[in-house]
């Protein structure tokens, strides 16, 4: 499959819902260590790309107040955000010390692109 | 205010559950309406009490109609109805509606009514003649504030707690005040009789006439207001009239759409309504046969119906308050709550009076638990009182500590006889509860794993002997932890070991810092202090990375609550010009700023620019980074010194600009205010900065280290006395170096003075007993010499897409089918 046919949008199926591939742009558009905010359509996502090359995606803004998480600082698998420093697990969402979570999806790099899947529900 | 509380719960709870539509009948989002006496007497702008600006509502998608009121509700089809307002009709008022304006309707799945209430309206003829006004919403305060500019008296029927803060706010307009109550006393629901005819003398010395028992029944006067008349006949001449008689809930639309109404919407301890998908809250609601008139009942009522609504909590309930109330009004110090009366024959009455100073204390105590209190003329113990009232605490032994603060110097209330709900972090809202289970449960043995752990004593840390004594309850002693003496919690090493390892491996940059004494595990929470570090251990040779520098620094902005950036241009020594004052208005006005600040440092604060404007602000402002976000030196404050001031000693003004010129962007362990004054006067409040230069006579100036006028309040030690602007910059820089070295990270200047000692710092800094002197006279100029402004990243940025807001990605159904 070819970087373009691979570029987004491409619709699969679990089974039961509807997924979506979606394509966010070139991997050197996060700087490493860094996050970036987008919005696909109108939902919010943030992408981190750890030193070690890692990408994560999770929502956009923190569950406490708000906060733009793609602003936080990244490491351990971990963002801090950068209002009120509360940690979050990037892989499963979890805060630390705190009864929230922020909504975490499946991402990649194929052929230079950042792919982030969206699933069920959440893609108006 | 309810209302808009409601939807903060909610969207704190669950962001993403609900579509959230909003009706107000006032033309704006939500303000604090509490602080409208503030607004009426100029203590404060309208635009600082508005809590959400429109923008809040577009950016978590609430359909916000600002000036519609919700007309009914059609409980079959499950619609909303709406129509706008005339632009001149009261947002309280029976109608007020355009009438001829097509009707709003949206459809819900549950309903919220928090319409709040209006003015009672005494029978009175001539309610409607123009100069007689109610005194409730934001347009309401300006309307009394224009109108009284043409007036000389003013009347406020009402002497409660609202009618006197409209009295003292009008005040502030020049014009006479009368208060007119019909009861024989003022503030009858919070007041005694004795305490009433105190706050009345009180409300006299400062200019407010108060009559009691008095009924106007007719308002004169045919085209503006020119008097009233009242019951006995008599009249009374007055240009305007404020009515601030009592509050009747907004009911129309519950009534109207079937609702049980009785003296409020009649709600259960869910807030739920008579249909169980409609809710209401805040002063329209009648709970358990209670109404409240103020905002702390209507918060819990808030949080316990999000909780219900969002599932998250469905044994939620609300069982009411208990109230507790202050007034406002600058001059006169008020506190009350619960009964102002003995009512059970058991009942204690502990009372202190002392009218020469106008000082009334009253307790009522009931079975050893507070049931009533009246503190007038000084309520220094108003807080914990407050506290021991809604709480029902056991009240200590001697009552007169309650009166007058503990005799033996400790706190009348002790953390153990806290109940478990209590609040012992008010920055992070943690409770006892939450701490001791971390203590017990989750084994947090320390003060900073507490913290780890809740998030208690990690705001502004005043709550840490709290906790400390917690600790020392429920886990026999504080465990000594030795991370508490890292200098990053994500590297094991002291201040002195990691320096030593960093220079022994020559580590340049925060990756190699987590490579090779962290095996490479990079800890986002210790990048920052990482970063700080090797840039003052390498001025020239530090690596910079920047995902190690938090959000501001990355942006050369102070990031603030709603994601947008404020910026505060370099205006050194606080001398600007007619000029840059022009284009930083223009660019103000250009990229909409959504506030302009004069800071404390006599700086000015553009406040809420996105960040993809950044560049484009800086650019036009022409004006070096006033750093107001790094941890680093911030402004050096003057006074006007010997150029105008008629005290002046010393050229303060030339002083602080050399210093700031010179020092401006240094990184330091925490941010460093300083000042210079002209004279021992201090107008630019120098003994209290983190470093201070004060004029004396001689020519001589004073170097003061290690003041404070913010979290801490402390005087600064004076550290030398020199003869030169050079040698004030001289020491300053070397203290600040010597500072960088061996300060911990975000320590302030005081802290470090304090730890130090100031016979210590002037052995080293000033007699140079380590011989290091020159040493730090040269780092502290490397430093200098390596200071580039950040702002020229306009221009050139680091990184393509360094400033741009949220990149767009659309997701077309063509796309996909194709
Ligand atoms: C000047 C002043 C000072 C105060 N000071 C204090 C204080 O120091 N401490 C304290 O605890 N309390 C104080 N209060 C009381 C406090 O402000 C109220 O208790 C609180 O605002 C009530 O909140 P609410 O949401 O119930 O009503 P409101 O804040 O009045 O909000 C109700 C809103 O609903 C709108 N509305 C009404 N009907 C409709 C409709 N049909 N459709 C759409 N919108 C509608 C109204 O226009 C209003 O904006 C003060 C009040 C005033 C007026
Ligand atoms: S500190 Fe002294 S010199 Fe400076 S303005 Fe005040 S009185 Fe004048
Ligand atoms: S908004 Fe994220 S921690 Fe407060």
């Amino acid at each position: 499959m070819t970087p373009f046919e691979e570029r987004v949008e491409r619709r699969w199926s679990d089974g039961k819902t509807t997924w979506r591939s979606v394509d966010l742009g070139t991997v050197d558009s996060v700087p490493l260590g860094e996050g970036r905010a987008y919005t696909v359509n109108n939902l919010g996502i943030a992408v981190f790309r750890q030193r070690d090359g890692q990408l994560f995606a999770t929502e956009s803004t923190c569950p406490h107040r708000n906060g733009p998480l793609a602003d936080g600082l990244v490491g351990d698998g971990k963002v801090i955000c950068p209002l009120h420093a509360q940690k979050f697990d990037l892989t499963t969402g979890h805060c630390a010390g705190e009864d929230m979570a922020i909504r975490t999806y499946p991402v990649r790099e194929v052929h230079g692109h950042i792919v982030v899947e969206i699933g069920p529900q959440t893609l108006a | 205010m309810a209302g808009a509380r409601v939807v903060e719960e909610i969207l704190q709870r669950d962001a993403q559950r609900f579509a959230i539509t909003m009706f107000g009948a006032e033309p704006y989002g939500n303000y604090n309406r509490i602080l409208l006496s503030n607004v009426l007497s100029g203590s404060q702008q309208m635009e600082e009490i508005f809590l959400n600006p429109l923008l809040w509502y577009s950016e978590r998608n609430i359909a916000l109609h600002a000036g519609v009121k919700a007309t009914s509700i059609d409980r079959v089809r499950r619609l909303v109805i709406g129509k706008p307002m005339r632009p001149t009709s009261l947002p309280y008022g029976l109608d007020g509606c355009d009438q001829s304006a097509t009707p709003i309707a949206e459809s819900y799945d549950q309903v919220i009514i928090a319409t709040g209430s209006r003015p009672f309206l005494p029978p009175m003829e001539g309610m409607d003649t123009p100069g007689v006004f109610q005194f409730r919403t934001v347009d309401d305060c300006g309307q009394i504030a224009s109108y009284a500019k043409q007036c000389k008296k003013a009347i406020v029927i009402g002497g409660g707690l609202l009618g006197l803060e409209a009295a003292r706010g009008l005040l502030t307009h020049r014009v006479e005040v009368t208060v007119l109550e019909a009861m024989p006393q003022l503030m009858t629901a919070q007041l005694d009789p004795e305490s009433a005819t105190l706050l009345k003398t009180t409300m006299e010395r400062m200019g407010v006439q108060v009559l009691l028992e008095q009924i106007a029944t007719h308002i004169l006067g045919d085209e503006r207001v020119t008097g009233l008349r009242f019951k006995d006949g008599s009249t009374l001449e007055t240009d305007m009239v404020v009515v601030s008689a009592g509050i009747r809930p907004i009911t129309e639309i519950a009534k109207d759409s079937g609702l049980t109404v009785e003296k409020g919407i009649v709600c259960d301890d869910q807030m739920r309504t008579s249909d169980p998908d409609i809710f209401a809250v805040g002063e329209c609601v009648q709970h358990r046969g209670v109404l409240y008139g103020l905002v702390d009942p209507i918060w819990e009522q808030a949080a316990t119906l999000a909780d219900i609504i969002t599932e998250k909590n469905p044994q939620a309930a609300y069982v009411g308050s208990k109230l507790a109330t202050k007034l406002k009004v600058m001059g006169v110090q008020l506190a009350s709550m619960g009964a102002t009366k003995p009512a059970q024959p058991d009942d204690e009455v502990v009372l202190y009076r002392e009218p020469s100073r106008g000082v009334y204390k009253k307790l009522i105590i009931r079975d050893d638990k507070l049931v009533g209190g009246i503190l007038l003329g000084e309520t220094d113990t108003a807080g914990v009182l407050t506290q021991m009232f809604t709480l029902e605490t056991v009240l200590p032994e001697r009552r007169a500590d309650l009166l007058f603060g503990s005799s033996n110097g400790a706190p009348i209330l002790s953390v153990f006889d806290l109940p478990d709900h209590a609040q012992i972090c008010n920055c992070n809202g943690v409770s006892k509860g939450g701490i001791k289970e971390a203590i017990l449960i989750g084994k947090c043995h320390s003060v900073s794993k507490v913290g780890a752990h809740t998030k208690a004593g990690m705001g502004c840390g005043s709550c840490k002997s709290l906790i400390m004594q917690l600790l020392e309850v429920y886990a026999g002693e504080v465990v000594e932890d030795p991370s508490e003496h890292y200098y990053v919690p994500g590297v094991p090493l002291t201040k002195p070991e990691l320096i030593a390892a960093i220079k022994a491996q020559g580590l340049k940059s925060v990756s190699a810092v987590f490579r090779e004494l962290a095996g490479g595990k990079e800890d986002p929470g210790s990048k920052v202090g990482l970063a700080s570090l090797l840039k003052s251990l390498w001025p020239h040779e530090y690596e910079d990375e920047r995902d190690a520098r938090f959000i501001n620094d990355r942006v050369h902005a102070n990031i603030q609550r709603d994601g947008t950036f404020s910026v505060i241009p370099r205006i050194y020594g606080g001398v600007t010009s007619a000029a840059e004052l022009k284009k930083i208005a223009e660019v103000a006005e250009k990229y909409q700023a959504k506030m302009v600040k004069l800071t404390g440092g006599q700086r000015i604060d553009l406040l809420g620019f996105k960040k993809a404007d950044l560049p484009a602000v800086w650019k036009e402002l022409g004006i070096p980074s006033g750093h107001a976000y790094t941890k680093a030196f911030r402004t050096c404050k003057s006074c006007v010194g010997t150029d105008f001031c008629r005290y002046g000693l010393g050229d303060s003004i030339a002083l602080s600009q050399k210093i700031e010129r010179r020092f401006q962007g240094i990184e330091s362990p925490h941010k460093m205010k300083l000042a210079t004054a002209g004279c021992p006067r201090n107008c630019s409040e120098a003994y209290v900065k983190d470093l201070g230069a004060v004029a004396i006579e001689g020519g001589q100036w004073e170097i003061y280290l290690g003041g404070a006028a913010g979290g801490s309040v402390r005087k600064g030690d004076l550290l030398c006395t020199v003869t030169s602007h050079d040698e004030v910059l001289r020491y300053m820089g070397r203290f600040m170096q010597y500072y960088r070295e061996n300060g911990k990270y975000l320590e302030r200047s005081y802290g470090f003075v304090e730890r130090l000692g100031i016979e210590k710092l002037r052995d080293v800094l000033v007699h140079d007993t380590e011989g290091i002197g020159t040493r730090l006279d040269a780092e502290i100029e490397a430093a200098v010499a390596a200071y580039k402004d950040p702002w020229e990243e306009a221009t050139k940025p680091v990184h393509e897409n360094q400033f741009t807001n949220p990149l767009a990605v659309s997701v077309r159904e063509e796309e996909v089918r194709a």
